[in-house]
């Protein structure tokens, strides 16, 4: 038997999570990976990936003490454990994504999504073209293999993601975090109002 | 010494809370660049707002770590072009697959098991920085 309370918890944290919940609870990874004598940051996860898979023949840039950094990858493990768990015990019902009115009209006036995405929602999570069958059409294949490809050698360039940059650098107050988080929004701007309109 | 479950235990907290705040959401990340909802936005300042007296507390009291070492946060490197060509490169494909490397692994774990993919496009990507580096403005 499941204490009631238990139920009611787990009911709870099942709802869709606000913002000032969400933000405090980054600050607090955060800083318990500083209190674990670590660094949060994500995307260095790709670079030790890569090291550990020989890319260190290639570059230079692969050669350094990967296994020291190995606890990230145990942090990225968890990542995928926390998705699974949100996703089959903390959820209730279909995944969807609460997105304003608007986003949903601004969203529907591309062909692609006016017959996907219904005029009073609900907005899926993640839409069909980040699937499998998708990976085997021109769009797909552009957004999956062209936006990781894209992912992976900018937050390289740019030493760090949003985890790195936008929530550690940012907090310890650095300036070239700061110029790298006006960079992300540079690029994803330019994405989204320049190249949106030629592929949806 | 390593303290596996920690870790993990750290990084499953994480996966939590960016699914359920549905920071892993396309739509999210389409909604926040086009600065129609506050969402994305309050995630993010909230979490620096409460980072930066976490940070300036760890170095004014010389906070120790968990190993009993004083915490040390590395300053990033003085230099302009690679943070802001680089960032750009990153967000444009953070706008387009509506993720960045955190929610990758998150949603991989949720069933949407084509980010396998994307991790693989994304360790090209690091492969393709790592060999151009040298020729690339820093």
């Amino acid at each position: 038997m499941v204490p009631e309370f238990l139920l009611q918890l787990r009911d709870w944290i099942s709802q869709p999570w606000p913002w000032w919940v969400a933000g405090p609870m980054i600050a607090l990874i955060m800083f318990i990976l500083l209190f674990f004598g670590k660094e949060f940051g994500m995307s260095a996860n790709l670079r030790v990936m890569c090291a550990a898979d020989g890319a260190d023949d290639v570059a230079d840039f692969f050669k350094f003490d990967w296994q020291s950094q190995s606890w990230n990858l145990l942090v990225a493990l968890g990542a995928v454990f926390g998705g699974y768990l949100a996703a089959h015990y903390f959820t209730n019902g279909e995944p969807t994504a609460h997105i304003t009115s608007q986003a949903v009209e601004s969203v529907r006036q591309y062909t692609y999504f006016a017959d996907r995405i219904p005029e009073n929602g609900p907005v899926p999570l993640v839409p069909d073209f980040l699937d499998w069958p998708a990976l085997f059409t021109l769009r797909g294949a552009f957004i999956i293999l062209g936006g990781g490809f894209l992912v992976g050698f900018g937050a390289r360039y740019a030493g760090g993601c949003t985890s790195g940059h936008a929530i550690s650098g940012m907090s310890a107050l650095q300036l070239g975090s700061l110029v790298a988080v006006i960079g992300f929004f540079l690029g994803g701007l330019f994405m989204t109002y320049f190249i949106f309109p030629l592929i949806f | 010494m390593m303290h596996s479950s920690r870790y993990i235990l750290v990084g499953i907290l994480f996966g939590i809370t960016l699914y359920k705040a549905e920071a892993v959401s396309w739509f999210r990340i389409y909604e926040m660049f086009h600065f129609q909802s506050f969402h994305m936005y309050g995630i993010i300042f909230s979490a620096i707002a409460l980072g930066v007296p976490i940070v300036q507390w760890i170095k004014r009291r010389h906070l120790k770590s968990i190993e009993g070492k004083e915490i040390v946060i590395p300053p990033k490197d003085r230099s302009f072009p690679r943070y802001i060509i680089g960032g750009f490169i990153f967000g444009c494909g953070w706008a387009l697959a509506g993720v960045c490397p955190g929610p990758m692994f998150i949603l991989m774990g949720s069933g949407y098991t084509v980010f396998v993919v994307f991790l693989l496009a994304a360790m090209t990507g690091t492969v393709a920085y790592g060999m151009l580096r040298s020729k690339l403005p820093h």
